[in-house]
């Protein structure tokens, strides 16, 4: 009975998450071949031992050769994490003070504003993207209110520039950065407060000397979750973006579905991979101290 | 000492403004008579009308509620099962490779899981269509339901379980009567998120979904590609009606099961 229990999941999971990745791998170290599936080389088991030798020894790292040598590819990394890293800072910035007032607002308020911030988390992702295309394109409410005030004398462009695709990540990711930060702030005892005053800090002074640091760990851990998720993002930058924009997501769906090689696109995905591995490394950390503290 | 100060008034009514009004703009315009979605030309529910009519979206919307409904239903018994392994199975032959395997579908980026999937339903020649998108779906949000299960299985008193077994109890009758009531709103939650995950997956979809399975995503996401239409208002408008009734409904029923458990327990 318990092996059965054990055992459903984990093929389960074997089968349908473990071996996927596995042929990920194989295939990015294929070439790229105008034949259906379009790699070689196939893994032929009729020939047996042999076959598979053959087939091994014409396994190369030349895919990822190519992704040194193409500056498209690194350049799109590296404007990923660019995109990520600023759109992570813009949450922050955006979801901090939201965080901080849920926290200090009355008790029985504060169920139903844990409501609205979650609420926009059930709703359509798609939906909610495609909010902001005709907020922001040059007809849009933005350009026709800025035009109305006088602020601008001409429509500005900022639907499909990186700047729409910032604002894309920092609305949709926003959820994740207020919750963790609401809830360490939360726990935050308001004694520690009294006292920095009682010791003659300003209310500003008390707030970078007790609340910054005791809200650390909800601010680190809502930064992965909107970096990690931000960097291989495909929906924004395809909606929200120009064609100049580069990020590894769009990248990696256009190789495979526009060029239709395969194993090129395995291997994008396979760095995007060991790009990934190091902020959720030290994201399970972060959470693995507050654990510890919490005990 | 919480106080609250005009600053924090400003910005949680900037932050919600900020989260609410693209919304609403949305919702407001898909009641505009013009075809020009942000000139706005008097009130009409036509928009609707055309959606109601439009076959493309209707089929649409119909392979995805199936696919939700059978995916969402898998993953939860997959995930419950995972949360017990996780919670209750102590050590065995490659736990950590079991528990990575429930963690890692939760940080992988969509485009990663998608090419995954396809490329093992190609090796395998396997027919893409509905059965694939819900073999797709129900292996990733398995993993969110199992991450909610065993945090309240966690928090689980187990000696109820040995008194159920104490008092002749099978394996089967103490899981039906003493463990699954315990466990089913994490359960009912499991399910519910299973399904929103799945009802609003495109990445995924797009990559394991066949010629004739086009769900509701990927049918908005070709014809928003081509720029705003009044027809996806209207169909975001009722998406957004029934998510905001469904949680305003489920977290009115969730506290009144609070405050009955607490009158019971006092």
């Amino acid at each position: 009975m318990r092996r059965l229990l054990i055992a459903i999941p984990y093929i389960w999971l074997l089968l349908l998450f473990l071996v996927p990745f596995g042929i990920v791998l194989k295939i990015s170290l294929s070439d790229y071949a105008l034949s259906i599936p379009p790699y070689t080389p196939q893994l032929d088991l009729s020939t047996g031992w042999q076959g598979f030798a053959e087939f091994w020894s014409q396994l190369d790292m030349e895919n990822y050769w190519f992704l040194t040598d193409d500056d498209l590819y690194w350049k799109a990394y590296l404007s990923s994490l660019q995109i990520a890293a600023l759109s992570t800072f813009f949450t922050l910035l955006v979801g901090f003070p939201i965080a901080y007032g849920m926290a200090n607002a009355p008790e029985h308020w504060r169920p139903t504003l844990m409501l609205l911030i979650i609420l926009p988390f059930w709703t359509s992702f798609l939906i909610r993207v495609y909010a902001w295309i005709g907020i922001l394109s040059n007809e849009g409410f933005l350009n026709q209110f800025l035009l109305a005030i006088g602020l601008i004398s001409a429509p500005i462009k900022i639907l499909n520039t990186d700047i729409a695709v910032y604002i894309g990540i920092t609305y949709t990711y926003l959820p994740f950065m207020v919750l963790p930060i609401y809830a360490t702030l939360e726990k935050l005892d308001g004694s520690l407060l009294e006292a920095a005053e009682d010791l003659g800090c300003t209310r500003l002074q008390a707030f970078w000397a007790v609340t910054v640091p005791l809200s650390k760990p909800g601010v680190i851990a809502g930064c992965f979750l909107v970096f990690i998720p931000a960097l291989g993002e495909f929906v924004i930058p395809s909606l929200l973006g120009g064609s100049d924009t580069l990020m590894i997501g769009k990248v990696l769906w256009e190789e495979f579905f526009s060029n239709r090689d395969w194993p090129v696109a395995s291997a994008v995905a396979i760095i995007l991979l060991l790009i990934l591995v190091i902020p959720i490394i030290l994201f399970q950390r972060n959470e693995q101290k507050q654990r510890e503290a919490g005990n | 000492m919480r106080r609250m100060t005009s600053f924090n008034v400003v910005s949680l009514t900037l932050g919600f403004a900020f989260l609410y009004i693209p919304m609403l703009i949305l919702i407001i315009y898909s009641f505009n008579e013009s075809k020009l979605v942000t000139v706005w030309a008097g009130f009409s529910i036509k928009w609707y009308g055309e959606l109601l009519q439009n076959e493309a979206f209707l089929d649409a919307a119909w392979v995805t509620v199936k696919v939700g409904f059978f995916s969402s239903t898998i993953a939860t018994v997959l995930g419950t099962m995972a949360a017990f392994v996780l919670v209750r199975s102590g050590r065995f032959f490659g736990r950590t490779l079991f528990s990575g395997m429930i963690y890692a579908p939760l940080v992988m980026p969509e485009v990663i899981t998608g090419l995954s999937l396809l490329l093992l339903f190609i090796s395998l020649s396997v027919d893409r269509g509905v059965f694939t998108i819900v073999l797709a779906h129900a292996t990733f949000s398995m993993c969110y339901v199992s991450v909610v299960v065993s945090s309240r299985m966690a928090t689980f008193d187990q000696s109820l379980e040995e008194a159920a077994y104490d008092l002749g109890c099978t394996g089967w009758d103490a899981f039906k009567s003493v463990t699954l009531p315990i466990i089913a709103p994490a359960v009912i939650s499991g399910w519910l998120l299973a399904f929103t995950l799945s009802l609003d997956d495109l990445v995924i979809a797009s990559f394991t979904a066949g010629p004739s399975s086009t769900t509701l995503p990927i049918k908005i996401f070709s014809s928003v590609r081509l720029g705003v239409s009044p027809e996806i208002n209207a169909l975001s408008t009722i998406i957004i009606g029934l998510v905001t009734v469904g949680v305003i409904v489920a977290s009115i029923t969730s506290k009144r099961a609070l405050v009955r458990r607490q009158q019971e327990t006092v």
